[in-house]
């Protein structure tokens, strides 16, 4: 195939994953709303989620799919433009969607979290979504500051590091939201099958200790490339700033859980606002930012 | 100020300072300081950085000069070498010294030694279990499992301490004296460092001494006299553009550089990526751009002004604008110019570049006439003409080898050259840091990814066993089952 060829080809493969994810969306929606069982004597919603679980697995199905077929796209959107598929804003968007789902399937297969495939589809689809319509450009090689083996290796690892912080953000949403439940009037039935307080706390801090040597690589290796580029290693503008304050961010998670002992609430917090300054990186510093890392047209 | 005694018992300056380090190297002072580190970056990503943005700083100026002034004041403009930055730094540094070397020791010291002893009172502890096994060979039973686990066991007479992952606390000070490591390298850096820049025509020869820069940086401690003594000559550059889109795709200069000077000049081919090295100085292509070559001459013919005069690119296209200024003639002449590498041109915009290669150039002149104002004294732009003591005389887009008659004179479009600008820097704590960085990783790896943890077994009229595992790391039960197992069953590490 020729690279123009290729681009299309993936650009269709990305439009099939938008319509994989929706169904899977709507397979986790049925599968928790599907549930609800009569309303009792307490008047409270009670749910049944093995009713539902056919739905369930359909929507884990889908989302194995459209990992696949997002991995083709990924990969042909690389082979068209004869380089790593991340050189611009619609690249890191398309290869962080794969890597979003990617953590989740390992999750899944490790850890048995299907109930963050509803919260994992709908963040796939606008990610998807926004870059095919808002943030697409034509496929094309790399300008010349851009090509470095180092950034292949330092976005790579930036974007698996996003992904994996996406994940225990939300896990550390669904741990308040279930604090809340337990602390007023109960879990409610629909919920029944997350795990407990205690398994989200410990899920979402192995997920940060797991990559946060991943993420001090990344920045790492940015400074390598910089040095290679610039020939600074490091000259805090806005990206690389934001970089370190994340890094920093985290570091605290960790030391107020290794060290002063933080748990559930306070930690479930700490690691939301670590991930969001993460996500304020990516998008206000790569959209509205000024800076040396602003040159690749979005 | 008049001598006061206070009230509270009198510890004396060394306790003071005894208490006041003690504060500086505590964890949560550490801690805050890392929090307010990343704070403190924070403004320098919102308001324009002098040494990267000079522009942008100087709209502040214009548009409010006394919030700007105020801002100024409190180092906003130049956050990362404000003295509040530099402030927490340090402070960082000091406590981080303070608190990571006695662990150090500590941890040093503790190598070889032996677990610490089993507890009095197992049952509090996790895990903690009566096991149905023969008491006589308990202790031998256990004690080989331990050692097959490669648990470091403390035997005594009736009871095992083991443990097991000192690697935790190894990799964990490993990883924070590589940051103190990053943080030296990066001192080295901006203290004995050195960074400047030169804009060099295609043909031009540069030899390395200050004069030579556009402009210039040293670190507090780097002198003068240190710069590596070589010259380069820029004998070629050559840029490739996609024809589509107009980005740049490769970017190749071809030099003659002789290290030392009046050594035989070797070719050295330099690349964005790819920087010609001398120990610790290295030299950068980071941009380019063209000067156009022009003749200027007085109503005799005269020549008063040839060259090429280096233009600023102002889009992806390389439209350039730059000044050309002629003050040998009287009144004294000036052009603002633009340099359009391949012309098109439209009702609404005029001339303007479709491409960023030179296929079909223009040169539009706009002449003034009256003061150049360059003996003010004060330093000018050589980019731009002081017009406000000049006339406009006239407008005028010449083709290759095209000349314009202002009046007074005649401009001739000769030709152009290609400008590459180099950056130089010397970063003799570059290594330093890229070590730190490694070893960083790498302690952080070994702690995060180590499960510390203890077991002890008791025997006294029942077998006892139960652990503790750091940081409630899960894992520990199901070791403590499979212990009890083989306590039961009389295995240990025979098979
Ligand atoms: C005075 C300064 C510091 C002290 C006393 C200190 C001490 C500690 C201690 C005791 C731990 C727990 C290790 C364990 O028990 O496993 C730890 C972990 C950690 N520290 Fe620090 N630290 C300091 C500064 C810093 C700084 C400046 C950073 C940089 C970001 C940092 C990053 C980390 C990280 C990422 C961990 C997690 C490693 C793990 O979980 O084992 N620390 N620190």
């Amino acid at each position: 195939m020729t690279s123009t060829n290729l681009a299309y080809f993936s650009n269709g493969a990305i439009y099939a994953c938008l319509a994989i994810f929706t169904i899977a969306f709507f397979a986790h929606t049925y599968e928790v709303s599907w549930s609800v069982k009569n309303v009792e004597g307490d008047g409270r919603t009670q749910f049944d989620l093995n009713k539902t679980a056919r739905a369930g697995r359909i929507g884990t199905a889908m989302i194995l799919l459209g990992f696949l077929i997002l991995a083709i796209a990924d990969l042909t959107r690389g082979l068209s433009a004869h380089r790593v598929p991340w050189g611009n804003m619609y690249e890191f968007s398309i290869t962080g969607a794969l890597m979003l789902t990617g953590a989740y399937l390992f999750a899944y297969f490790k850890f048995k979290v299907r109930w963050l495939g509803l919260p994992v589809s709908i963040s796939v689809l606008l990610t998807l979504g926004t870059a095919i319509t808002v943030l697409y450009r034509a496929s094309a090689p790399l300008v010349p500051a851009l090509k470095s083996p180092w950034l292949a290796i330092h976005v790579l690892a930036a974007i698996i590091s996003g992904g994996v912080f996406l994940i225990a953000n939300l896990v550390a949403a669904t741990y308040l939201l279930m604090e809340r439940y337990e602390k007023r009037s109960g879990r409610p039935q629909w919920a029944a099958k997350i795990p407990s307080l205690e398994s989200l706390d410990q899920l979402s801090y192995r997920l940060i200790a797991f990559v946060f040597p991943l993420w001090t690589f990344a920045v790492i290796a940015g400074a390598i490339w910089a040095e290679s580029a610039w020939g600074k290693y490091w000259s805090w503008d806005p990206k690389e700033t934001w970089a370190f304050i994340t890094w920093v961010a985290y570091a605290a998670y960790l030391h107020a859980r290794v060290t002063v002992g933080w748990r559930g609430k306070r930690a479930a917090w700490l690691c939301i606002f670590a991930g969001s300054t993460f996500l304020f990186n990516y998008i206000w510093v790569n959209i509205w930012g000024t800076g040396l890392h602003t040159y690749s047209g979005l | 100020m008049s001598e006061k005694k206070s009230s509270a018992p009198d510890i004396g300056l060394i306790g003071v300072m005894r208490w006041a380090w003690r504060q500086l190297t505590s964890m949560r002072t550490a801690l805050i300081l890392l929090m307010l580190l990343g704070v403190a970056a924070i403004p320098g990503s919102l308001f324009p950085q002098r040494n990267q943005n000079p522009q942008r700083v100087d709209s502040y100026f214009t548009s409010d000069p006394t919030l700007a002034k105020w801002m100024d004041r409190l180092h906003l403009f130049n956050v990362y070498a404000s003295p509040w930055f530099s402030a927490i730094y340090l402070l960082l540094f000091i406590s981080l010294i303070g608190c990571v070397l006695p662990r150090t020791f500590h941890h040093l010291a503790a190598i070889g030694k032996q677990p610490p002893l089993t507890p009095r009172n197992l049952d509090r502890m996790e895990g903690y279990r009566l096991v149905a096994a023969n008491s006589e060979v308990a202790i031998e039973v256990a004690s080989k499992w331990l050692k097959r686990h490669r648990f470091r066991v403390r035997v005594t007479e009736n009871s095992i301490s083991a443990e097991k992952g000192y690697g935790r606390e190894t990799g964990n000070l490993l990883f924070h004296l590589s940051l103190i490591l990053i943080l030296v390298g990066v001192a080295l850096g901006s203290l004995f460092g050195m960074k400047g820049e030169a804009i060099l025509n295609v043909g031009d020869r540069f030899i390395n001494t200050p004069t030579s820069y556009d402009n210039i940086n040293y670190g507090k401690f780097q002198g003068q006299g240190s710069l590596v003594p070589f010259s380069l000559t820029v004998t070629n550059f050559v840029a490739t553009y996609d024809p589509s889109t107009s980005q740049p795709r490769n970017y190749v200069l071809t030099t003659q550089i002789a290290n030392p000077i009046g050594t035989t000049p070797k070719l050295v081919v330099i690349k964005v990526n790819k920087p010609w090295t001398a120990g610790s100085t290295k030299l950068y292509l980071q941009a380019n751009g063209y000067s156009p070559i022009v003749t200027v001459r007085d109503k005799t013919g005269h020549i008063t002004f040839q060259g090429p005069v280096i233009f600023l690119p102002q889009d992806a296209n390389l439209s350039s604008l730059g000044a050309i200024k002629i003050p040998d003639m009287t009144p004294q002449i000036g052009f603002i110019a633009s340099f359009i590498p391949t012309a098109g041109s439209s009702a609404a915009r005029g001339i303007f570049s479709t491409y960023p290669e030179v296929l079909d150039p223009r040169l539009v002149l706009s002449a003034w006439q009256g003061n150049l104002g360059l003996d003010t004294g004060n330093p000018q732009s050589v980019y731009s003409l002081n017009t406000s003591k000049m006339a406009k005389i006239g407008l005028k887009a010449l083709t290759l080898g095209g000349t314009y008659d202002f009046g007074v004179g005649t401009i001739t479009f000769d030709g152009w050259k290609a400008w590459v600008n180099v950056q130089i820097v010397d970063d003799p704590g570059k290594l330093y840091a890229l070590y730190g960085a490694i070893f960083a990783i790498l302690g952080l790896l070994i702690s995060l990814f180590t499960r510390q943890r203890r077991i002890w077994v008791k025997v006294g009229n029942d077998v006892e066993i139960a652990g503790l595992a750091k940081n409630g790391i899960p894992g520990l039960e199901e070791e403590l089952l499979a212990l009890a197992q083989a306590l039961e069953e009389n295995k240990g590490g025979s098979e």
